[in-house]
């Protein structure tokens, strides 16, 4: 009955009390941020939610929830502004459910071996410091530009690469490419798997990908993958739900419902910012937050053993 | 305050008239009782533990054996079995991960004890061990196939109710159990936020001087009330559904949000 009971919430799946204004207030941070930035924001809610305690698994799963609703509202805005490719977007869903179905295998097996947690924490440290890294040092690279006076253009690779040799070559009007469908379903599918496992939509892959690899305009770019993103995530949070039971609804509608408020005004503040700042900063952020959950993997827990129901009904 | 949970008994008038025929009864008819005055208890989402009181009656008691506190009584509240794996992290490349494990069958999810006193002075640990009464005592049956050596079961063994005591979903309370009269007793088990729903078993040990005479067992049903267990019944019973209904919450969600800020 002590302090927080009044505030305190419990989440059915997740089987653990909570305040309802810490889980409202990350979900708003992490919308604000992502307003700002232009990101999705489950590459944060996650690793945010393992550090409230929250199992792994449901904050994965839960995750991946929430970020259809960022990502919905910002595909529809580019389906009618027409700055979406649905041609190549539905290739994308097509590999990203391939990826997602072999992701969500691999989630059970790993549960099973009692290695989803650790995992999940690789992955995040790996991803998180890679894109954090090189953030810091594309933004650290422009503000030095700037700085000496030159215009900060993103530089353009040659024309051509090894994608464009591929073969089953398509065409793709909105996006006024000619390119082979295997890189589009490859990514599409890497994404799907990334999405089911670390619960995130993506985003933070696929735009460079696109730009890089696939030579996409960038004008298309955000909205066909926020149109993958939409697709592969909601097949993602079905396949979690029905196999893992472990999509918390209540936390997922706190969070979503945080963010989507948080995003209007982020993305206010965000038109206000320079580019390289923000970057700069999200680089920064980023890479906190895989520094977290590194040292955790490092730092010799309380109680090396630990108990768990056992999964299945396997051993028999 | 939530749940206030008190399990009344009956018992009382019908055993006052007994205590009379004490002397020339033959040695061994004490019996013991406990009731719950209801089968159910329903958990609220807000439930964060409580102290469950069962009352209970100690019948034929003899009065010379009782006037010198020989008599000792253990109440024992067990939930439903459930598997369970014990793991144990090692250091590889300096990362901790989860190596080696053991698996557990048929183990209580939950088990709260109280005793008049502690284990040790009511009787000697081999008639423990062969009720298999208290934490220390039950045995944890591995599956067959849930282990490695003979050498790791031994080292995980005693870690399952070392981490069952410390999510508290194990305890053991000695001196709970106190006499009010001389056939009435209230025991007070523990009911942590955490308890396991389901059938959980209520189970009274008699023992005079230090020998153990008869147990007496009732069960009690534990389930969760209220909107989130009816969420968290949805999830697992109706799994597709649910999942197709957290999608469209999310896109309403996302949807309703743009309409609100839409007005600038």
């Amino acid at each position: 009955m002590g302090f927080g009971s009044d505030l305190g919430i419990y989440l059915p799946i997740a089987e653990i009390s909570v305040n309802i204004f810490v889980l409202f207030g990350m979900g708003a941070a992490v919308g604000f941020l992502s307003g700002m930035f232009g990101v999705g924001g489950g590459f944060l809610i996650t690793p945010l939610l393992i550090f409230y305690n929250i199992p792994p698994a449901v904050a994965v799963a839960t995750g991946a929830n929430q970020v259809i609703a960022s990502s919905f509202s910002g595909a529809l805005t580019h389906f009618k502004r027409g700055t979406l490719d649905v041609k190549l977007g539905s290739l994308l869903v097509i590999g990203g459910i391939f990826g997602a179905a072999i992701g969500i295998y691999v989630f059970v097996l790993l549960r099973e071996l009692g290695q989803l947690d650790l995992i999940v924490s690789l992955l995040y440290v790996v991803f998180l410091s890679t894109i954090g890294g090189l953030m810091l040092y594309e933004s650290v690279k422009a503000m030095r530009r700037t700085k000496a006076g030159q215009l900060a253009t993103l530089k353009k690779p040659g024309q051509h690469n090894w994608v464009h040799r591929l073969p089953f070559k398509m065409r793709f009007r909105a996006s006024k490419i000619y390119v082979s469908i295997i890189p589009i379903l490859v990514l599409g599918a890497a994404i799907g798997f990334l999405s089911s496992i670390m619960g995130v939509g993506g985003g933070f892959i696929m735009v460079p990908a696109m730009i890089y690899l696939l030579k996409m305009p960038t004008n298309v770019v955000i909205g066909t993958s926020l149109y993958q993103i939409v697709f592969v995530t909601a097949f993602t949070t079905v396949m979690q739900a029905t196999t893992n039971q472990s999509v918390d609804i209540v936390l997922a509608f706190l969070l979503m419902s945080g963010g989507v408020i948080g995003a209007q005004y982020g993305a206010r503040i965000g038109q206000k910012l320079r580019g390289e700042q923000l970057r700069a900063l999200l680089a920064l952020l980023v890479l906190a937050v895989g520094l977290r959950l590194a040292i955790e993997l490092f730092v010799t827990p309380d109680d090396l053993y630990s108990i768990s129901l056992a999964v299945v009904t396997g051993g028999a | 305050m939530k749940t206030v949970l008190r399990l009344v008994v009956l018992l009382a008038a019908c055993f006052a008239g007994q205590v009379a025929y004490a002397q020339q009864r033959p040695s061994n008819t004490e019996t013991v009782e406990i009731g719950l005055s209801t089968d159910t208890i329903a958990i609220t989402s807000g439930f964060r533990g409580t102290d469950l009181t069962v009352f209970g009656a100690l019948d034929n008691a003899d009065p010379l054996i009782q006037r010198q506190g020989r008599y000792d009584i253990v109440v024992v509240l067990e939930g439903p079995e459930r598997n369970f794996v014990v793991r144990r992290k090692d250091r590889y490349l300096g990362i901790w991960v989860n190596a080696e494990s053991v698996s557990f069958q048929h183990i209580p999810a939950s088990y709260s004890l109280a005793s008049t006193r502690n284990l040790q002075d009511i009787a000697t640990p081999k008639v423990f061990a062969q009720l298999g009464l208290g934490v220390n005592n039950m045995f944890y049956e591995p599956m067959p196939d849930g282990f490695g050596s003979s050498q790791t079961l031994k080292e995980f063994t005693p870690e399952l109710p070392r981490l069952k005591l410390k999510q508290k979903l194990y305890s053991q309370r000695p001196g709970d159990v106190q006499f009010l009269s001389a056939t009435l007793f209230r025991a007070t088990l523990s009911l942590p936020a955490n308890v396991p729903v389901g059938k959980h078993v209520a189970r009274a040990f008699l023992f005079r001087n230090g020998e153990f005479l008869r147990e007496n067992a009732t069960s009690l049903n534990i389930v969760k009330a209220g909107l989130e267990f009816r969420i968290y019944r949805a999830a697992n019973q109706y799994s597709l559904l649910y999942g197709i209904f957290a999608v469209f919450l999310a896109v309403i969600t996302g949807w309703a949000g743009r309409l609100v800020f839409r007005k600038d």
